[in-house]
């Protein structure tokens, strides 16, 4: 069992702070490390991996420092976000080398192992270079697994994977986590990370805004004002019916339609349809006005 | 062999980059030829071809070529983070691709040297060459390789130590001779095989001992970079 922790760590680059004043501590299970594109995840990431030095801080991982110290890398694996891979070796060629350059003791074995991890037998003998993306992601996983290793970084591990790729990632990333490896992979979509972990570290504007189990920070999401833009073929009668509605805290009508401000979001979504079924009120538009991760994020940093 | 040397060789030779090394031999073996067939002094196209072509253009050319290519294009590409996670201290994954460079530019540039030192004057001047150009193959393999490691263009900052240090201040202030590859080559080559063919400028001690420094200060330096080696990320 392994530790990350991250003690005060801020990065710079000339005036730009990418990274400001992070500190955590990622134990054994999975982590999700949420934020906006831009938000300083994938320079934290290259921090917790030793290719990036602190500007400030320390980040160590069971006391030893990552930043020049390549022994680390015998307890940590990196799935970085560049899909950079030799496209001239075939995927066994790629992760055998992978096993051979860290030493292990049966390189084969270990390579077959990993690559039946991510499921890529069947392809194992083609040249990287013909994958597609997913295929081509789940062999650089298979070498940063191939040495079995106690802490795994992945950064945007499910960019350009299908539904049922991205599927069995996460089934994969759950079983290590649930073996007691210490998993953390950085992603800007909620849904991924909710799927994936419990524990959730949200970078904003490269400061933590929040960190600590999912569903409580998923509540202080959801339980905020919601507002929609609503338009319907009677918008005067649906703003009379709406005010009536609990889980409707405000309404403002002008020319385009209606502006609903909704304290609940789930009785809200489940109420208009009701409410315009029964007086007859066709609705053309409902759009969430707000709804942007973005939105969401600058909600939570405020809060 | 390793595996840093063979993922090393196999990228070297996997890219269409490594096509841009043949013509420049062919050039320097068709010419040293030719000249030879059509019954030329030796005197007259010996220095230009040899010195002028094969080790003032050919050797640095085709070094930097490779020298760069062998760390450089994985850091272009961002393959080189494969090898960076893996626990290997960093002289092992330098060293090894030096050893390719080196290898690579040395038997690339050898082999018509010597055809042409045989041409030209006989197998000693031929062997000559060939040992000074595996020499210099080091020293500037280990310059390139260096240089992918501290600057986003190597292959620019090489081209213009080539052509405006070496090849252009080089017939103009005397004392940048001293610092430059290209004349302890011409003197260690001169000091295996003296023949009226190959003009020294810089004693033989002086070669050896900078062409020694600059391989081994080259590597070190190269060593200590990879230590440090940032990764930028896309978005930062």
């Amino acid at each position: 069992m392994s530790t990350l922790s991250l003690t005060g760590v801020s990065r710079w680059y000339g005036n730009v702070v990418a990274v400001n004043d992070i500190s955590m501590a990622l134990g054994p299970g999975v982590t999700g490390l949420l934020g906006p594109n831009g938000a300083g995840k994938t320079t934290l990431l290259h921090m917790m991996a030793g290719f990036l030095a602190p500007s400030r801080g320390t980040v160590t991982l069971d006391d030893d420092p990552t930043w020049r110290n390549p022994d680390v890398y015998r307890r940590l694996g990196l799935v970085s976000e560049r899909e950079a891979v030799q496209g001239f070796l075939t995927a066994y060629e790629f992760v055998l080398a992978s096993a051979k350059l860290h030493r292990l003791p049966d390189p084969a074995a270990a390579a077959r192992r990993a690559i039946d991890l991510v499921e890529l037998e069947s392809a194992q003998d083609r040249r990287i270079g013909t994958y597609s993306k997913g295929m081509r992601q789940r062999a650089r996983v298979a070498a940063a697994l191939v040495h079995d290793p106690q802490v795994l970084l992945l950064d945007e591990p499910f960019n350009g994977m299908d539904p049922r790729q991205r599927l069995h990632m996460m089934q994969l990333l759950h079983t290590l986590g649930d073996a007691g490896r210490t998993i953390l992979f950085s992603s800007h979509i909620l849904e991924e990370v909710e799927q994936v972990s419990g524990t959730v570290q949200v970078m904003v504007a490269g400061r933590l805004a929040a960190s600590g189990d999912f569903r409580t920070i998923r509540r202080l999401m959801t339980n905020r004002p919601h507002v929609f833009a609503v338009r319907s073929t009677d918008d005067r009668a649906l703003a009379v019916a709406l005010i009536a509605e609990p889980s409707v805290s405000g309404v403002e009508l002008d020319p385009t339609g209606l502006t609903v401000r909704a304290g609940d979001y789930g009785a809200f979504t489940r109420a208009l349809p009701r409410i315009a079924l029964n007086k007859g009120i066709r609705v053309r538009q409902l759009v969430p006005s707000d709804e942007s991760l973005e939105s969401v994020f600058s909600y939570l940093v405020e809060a | 062999m390793s595996t840093v040397t063979w993922i090393t060789a196999r990228g070297l030779f996997g890219r269409r980059r490594f096509l841009l090394l043949l013509p420049l031999p062919l050039v320097l073996l068709g010419l040293a030829v030719l000249c030879r067939s059509l019954g030329v002094d030796p005197g007259e196209w010996g220095p230009p071809v040899l010195v002028g072509l094969g080790l003032a253009v050919v050797l640095p050319v085709v070094a930097l070529i490779i020298g760069t290519g062998v760390l450089g294009a994985e850091i272009d590409d961002g393959t080189v983070v494969h090898i960076l996670t893996k626990p290997l201290p960093r002289w092992q994954i330098v060293l090894p691709k030096l050893a390719v460079a080196a290898g690579v530019t040395a038997v690339t540039v050898a082999v018509p040297l010597y055809v042409a030192g045989v041409l030209a004057d006989s197998v000693r001047l031929g062997l000559a060459l060939a040992v000074a150009a595996a020499l210099g193959a080091l020293a500037y393999s280990a310059l390139f390789l260096a240089l992918s490691l501290v600057t986003r263009r190597p292959v620019l900052l090489g081209l213009v130590y080539v052509l405006i240090w070496e090849g252009l201040l080089g017939n103009f202030v005397s004392g940048t001779k001293v610092l430059s590859i290209q004349q302890y080559v011409i003197a260690l080559a001169d000091r295996i095989a003296p023949t009226g063919l190959l003009e020294t400028s810089v004693s033989v001690p002086v070669a050896s001992v900078m062409t020694a420094l600059v391989s081994v200060g080259f590597t070190v330096l190269a060593i200590d970079r990879l230590r440090s080696f940032s990764v930028a990320g896309e978005t930062s």
